[in-house]
């Protein structure tokens, strides 16, 4: 029997955005209940097994997510939603199949973002991972001591995933970052405005300075047997062969897309459109943070504010907050342009690179003059229980396919869970999906 | 530290109390979790419950993500699935 | 812009239904052009189970039915690895004894066409399907029933259509249709003859059939392989798959095993417009059937739910022959539409009637049943 919760806001996912946003409107009195699938709040760029090793900034905020009245539900993925948002369905991971459904007025989205992975070949071998991969198997108990790590791909989370894999005693062998030199040069010049972040990243390239961060470089290859031996670098001009024990590549990130495509919102340009209040485009959906644009903590938590004040009515304190965002959107630009993926590499996987890991469907049979669900439908690329989500981004890099539509449930579910004793008539449907 | 038990593929591995099975597993040197539709073998991608490359049998139950799931003692876990 | 000479066929939709016709009619020599608003298979090709399997409704649906999975079982060396085609066969369930009782009339109704059968006990269908409850009668089991993937085998037909010289336009949307030619947005573009094969749309372009868009729901799975062999299917989907009243829906147990090792489970019907969003509470009465005859299904990991809109007539027959306008009683197009949940199944037979019909030859089976102008039922709903 599904357990049913209401509320006056819900949000769903407590990253930095969700616990603001549900911090705020809690606050304002709303009766607030925000879903994370994890077992603590955090998100990933918080995640932490011990409070005590969480930075400074989350501790804070999760001290005074607590005093808020706002309700954690832990270990709960929404899988369904109806009624432009009114409605979810939630999976509760501590017992799969075991389904929870909640009603609310208002929703606020703060799904976050995940990593962008792109094809070349040897990338399936075992023990080639993202970057926040690393970081993620750090915090989940994983002993990187002794073993050599060669970092890859793009964005500014190179560096930390670099500092926490030397913290913890690994050789990291190179760090290379695919933007051009003077593209990373600039974004760094421009954090002058944010003192902050300079002083983190001197103190990053200080923890490892053993390693080579490099720029203008990446990834050609992976070798290996049972699982990845070596990488080969390439700055487009000359190739150097890192023996490795792990690789790490992750070409920054992309958002969580699916829940507000499922309920009707307007994507622009990749992400989530928002007006100043974090409003979408159903009216009584909100969004917040990296769904919104990639730009970090301190943008999704003031986003996530906005978004909580607003939704709980306090809309003029909300528009206090304007200006700090405005100020961190531009960083939001900034990050994006300095960090934006050269074209070389739409070229590096081979005809028989592997594209959809899932369905093992190489690049070779699919055809550019294709749309997304066509290749979908022919390849099977998609289809698999990521539902998409490693591939889609490829996809979408190399041949400009946009994901158009998305299917319940939102992940892999037990058949239990919809197994559910019911009404035996039909009741009224919710809204979206078309036909596979 | 506390320890827990579990057992991958018969053999017995000692995990920190509150790891996750795939963090257990890459301590313990495994490196093939699943076997691709063509026969791959596959390890963790994403290691926060996006790609399902981690997928191992727990306890009978099939395509269970490792990186997902915390050690609890006495776990039996299938790998090559 | 189409150039080149007018086609003897113009075909509207690159279903697995006008992919068929594509085949059937270049086989006999004849030029064909294929307009598709889509792609080839986007429509409800895509959505539907895939099964080939022969069913007994009626004489005419038999026929029909027994016809086309031969003409597919003559295509299984030939169809490309995507195709997926697997002659898994089927077991249709005795749940109770009013159902045991009639496995043996339906038993001797298949070998009087020809179509090879046999009757499992409770005992022999609990080795054949382990996963099962225990406690069913037992079943009739149809050996050479087939499961395809069907928007590769639209395409694979299509291929071999284009082999012998037919065109196939995607993203070109029809607006209009006459006996002898269709109207693009841009240009018209005519043809010896014109085929409407626009699956549940087809009203859209020849107004008057009687076709009306019949929702279902179906679930995919993850691999298991080896939890279910035969494609399974409760006899209770014959009286699902009957008329209902508006407003109302049924759901009947199907579970059909991919060459991939995940499992497709359906069954529901209903009319709701052209509503394609997921209906919560039809989707869990159809998985609730499904563990009432297979408790093991609750575990498995479900990846994906759609619909699609099976293109329903109210005698449960396809039309396939020339369209009359009902008020002007002129000629319009050839129709090959209106398949509702056999569509796959008889692409291949519908292809070869509706091939001879265009041609003057005499087709393999009675064509009069699917006379598209027949009079149909009066007051169904359908």
């Amino acid at each position: 029997m599904a357990e049913s919760v209401s509320a006056t806001i819900i949000v769903v996912g407590a990253g930095p955005a969700g616990i603001a946003a549900a911090t705020r409107a809690a606050e304002a009195g709303a009766n607030v209940v925000v879903l994370d699938e994890a077992p603590s709040p955090g998100g990933q760029i918080w995640k932490h097994r011990r409070s005590a090793q969480a930075p400074r900034a989350a501790q804070k905020w999760i001290a005074r997510f607590t005093k808020s009245g706002a309700r954690l539900i832990r270990g709960a993925q929404v899988i369904a939603a109806g009624e432009a948002g009114r409605e979810l369905r939630a999976e509760l991971s501590d017992s799969p199949g075991k389904m929870l459904d909640l009603r609310c007025e208002k929703l606020i989205l703060a799904t976050g973002a995940r990593e962008r992975f792109l094809p070349f070949p040897g990338w399936t071998l075992p023990n080639v991972i993202g970057v926040g991969a690393a970081q993620a198997l750090i915090k989940a108990g994983v002993s990187f001591r002794g073993r050599r790590v060669a970092v890859a791909g793009s964005g500014p989370l190179l560096l930390p995933a670099a500092a926490a894999l030397a913290a913890g005693g690994a050789q990291v062998a190179l760090v290379a970052e695919q933007a051009p030199g003077e593209a990373v040069a600039r974004f760094a010049a421009g954090l002058v405005f944010q003192p902050a972040k300079i002083a983190q990243a001197v103190l990053y390239r200080g923890r490892f300075f053993n390693a080579n961060y490099r720029t203008g470089l990446w990834v050609a290859s992976a070798r290996g047997d049972d699982r990845v031996r070596e990488a080969v670098f390439t700055d487009g001009r000359r190739a150097r062969t890192v023996a490795c024990d792990v690789l790490c590549c992750g070409y920054g990130l992309v958002p969580n897309l699916e829940l507000p495509m499922l309920l009707g919102c307007a994507i622009e340009k990749g992400f989530v459109a928002v007006d100043e209040r974090q409003q979408t485009s159903v009216p009584t959906v909100s969004a917040a943070g990296e769904l919104t644009g990639i730009g970090g903590v301190d943008r999704a938590l003031v986003e996530g504010e906005i978004a909580g004040l607003s939704a709980a009515g306090k809309s003029e304190v909300a528009g206090r907050l304007r200006a700090r965002r405005a100020r961190l959107e531009l960083f939001a630009a900034r990050l994006a342009k300095s960090f934006a993926l050269r074209e070389e590499l739409k070229s590096l996987a081979r005809p028989d690179t592997i594209v959809c890991r899932c369905e093992d469907v190489v690049l070779s049979r699919l055809d550019p003059s294709w749309q997304r669900r066509q290749a979908k439908l022919y390849s099977r690329a998609g289809m698999g229980p990521c539902q998409g989500k490693v591939c889609g981004p490829a996809l979408e890099f190399l041949f400009g396919w946009e994901s158009d539509s998305v299917r319940v449930p939102l992940r892999p579910t037990p058949l239990s869970g919809w197994a559910l004793p019911g009404p035996e008539d039909g009741a009224s449907p919710n809204e979206r999906a078309d036909s596979r | 530290m506390k320890t827990v038990q579990i057992f991958v593929d018969g053999r017995p591995i000692e995990a920190e109390e509150g790891a996750t099975v795939a963090a257990a597993m890459w301590n313990a040197g495994c490196v093939r979790f699943r076997t691709s539709v063509t026969g791959e073998p596959r390890g963790p991608l994403c290691a926060m419950g996006i790609c399902f490359e981690c997928r191992v049998t727990i306890d009978g139950t099939a395509h269970r993500r490792a990186c997902m799931e915390t050690c609890a003692p006495g776990m039996k876990v299938q790998t090559g699935g | 812009m189409t150039r080149g000479p007018t086609p003897d066929v113009l075909i509207v939709g690159a279903g697995i239904v006008g992919a068929a016709c594509a085949d059937a009619l270049t086989r006999r020599g004849l030029s064909v052009l294929v307009l598709d608003s889509r792609f080839a298979g986007a429509g409800v090709t895509a959505a539907g189970m895939g099964h080939v399997v022969v069913m007994d409704d009626s004489e005419a649906q038999f026929q029909l039915t027994a016809y086309s999975r031969e003409l597919w079982s003559d295509l299984a060396g030939e169809l490309s690895r995507d195709c997926e085609d697997e002659p898994c066969g089927t077991l249709w369930i005795a749940e109770n004894e009013e159902e045991w009782t009639a496995v043996r009339a339906k038993a001797a109704a298949y070998e009087s066409h020809g179509v090879s059968v046999e009757i499992l006990d409770a005992r022999a269908l609990a080795q054949a399907e382990p996963n099962l409850r225990p406690g069913l009668f037992g079943a009739l089991r149809v050996p050479d029933d087939r499961v395809i993937y069907p928007p590769n085998a639209a395409r694979w037909l299509l291929e071999r259509a284009k082999s012998r010289g037919a065109r196939v336009r995607e993203r070109c949307e029809v607006m209009a249709a006459t006996a002898t030619d269709v109207t693009l947005s841009t240009e018209q573009v005519s043809a010896g003859s014109v085929v409407n094969a626009a699956g549940p749309e087809a009203p859209r372009l020849t107004p008057g059939l009687p076709i009306e868009p019949r929702k279902g729901h179906l679930v995919i799975t993850d691999r298991y392989p080896g939890f279910c062999r035969h494609q399974l299917v409760e006899l209770g989907y014959l009286k699902s798959a009957h008329v209902l009243t508006a407003g109302a829906s049924s759901v009947a147990f199907n579970v059909q095993p991919r060459a991939t090792g995940q499992f497709l489970i359906g069954s529901s019907r209903e009319f709701a417009g052209w509503n394609s969003a997921p209906n919560p509470e039809i989707l869990e009465r159809m998985i609730r059937r499904g563990v009432a005859f297979m408790p093991a299904l609750a575990n498995l990991s479900a990846l994906r739910v759609w619909t699609g809109f099976r293109p329903s007539t109210p005698d449960k027959l396809p039309l396939i022959g020339q369209w009359r306008s009902t008020d002007t009683h002129r000629p319009g197009p050839w129709i090959a539409a209106g398949h509702e949940g056999l569509g796959i199944t008889t692409a291949t037979g519908t292809a070869e009637i509706l091939a001879a019909l265009i041609t003057g030859e005499t087709p393999a089976i009675d064509p009069a049943p699917f006379d598209p102008n027949r009079s149909m039922p009066s007051g169904a709903a359908h």
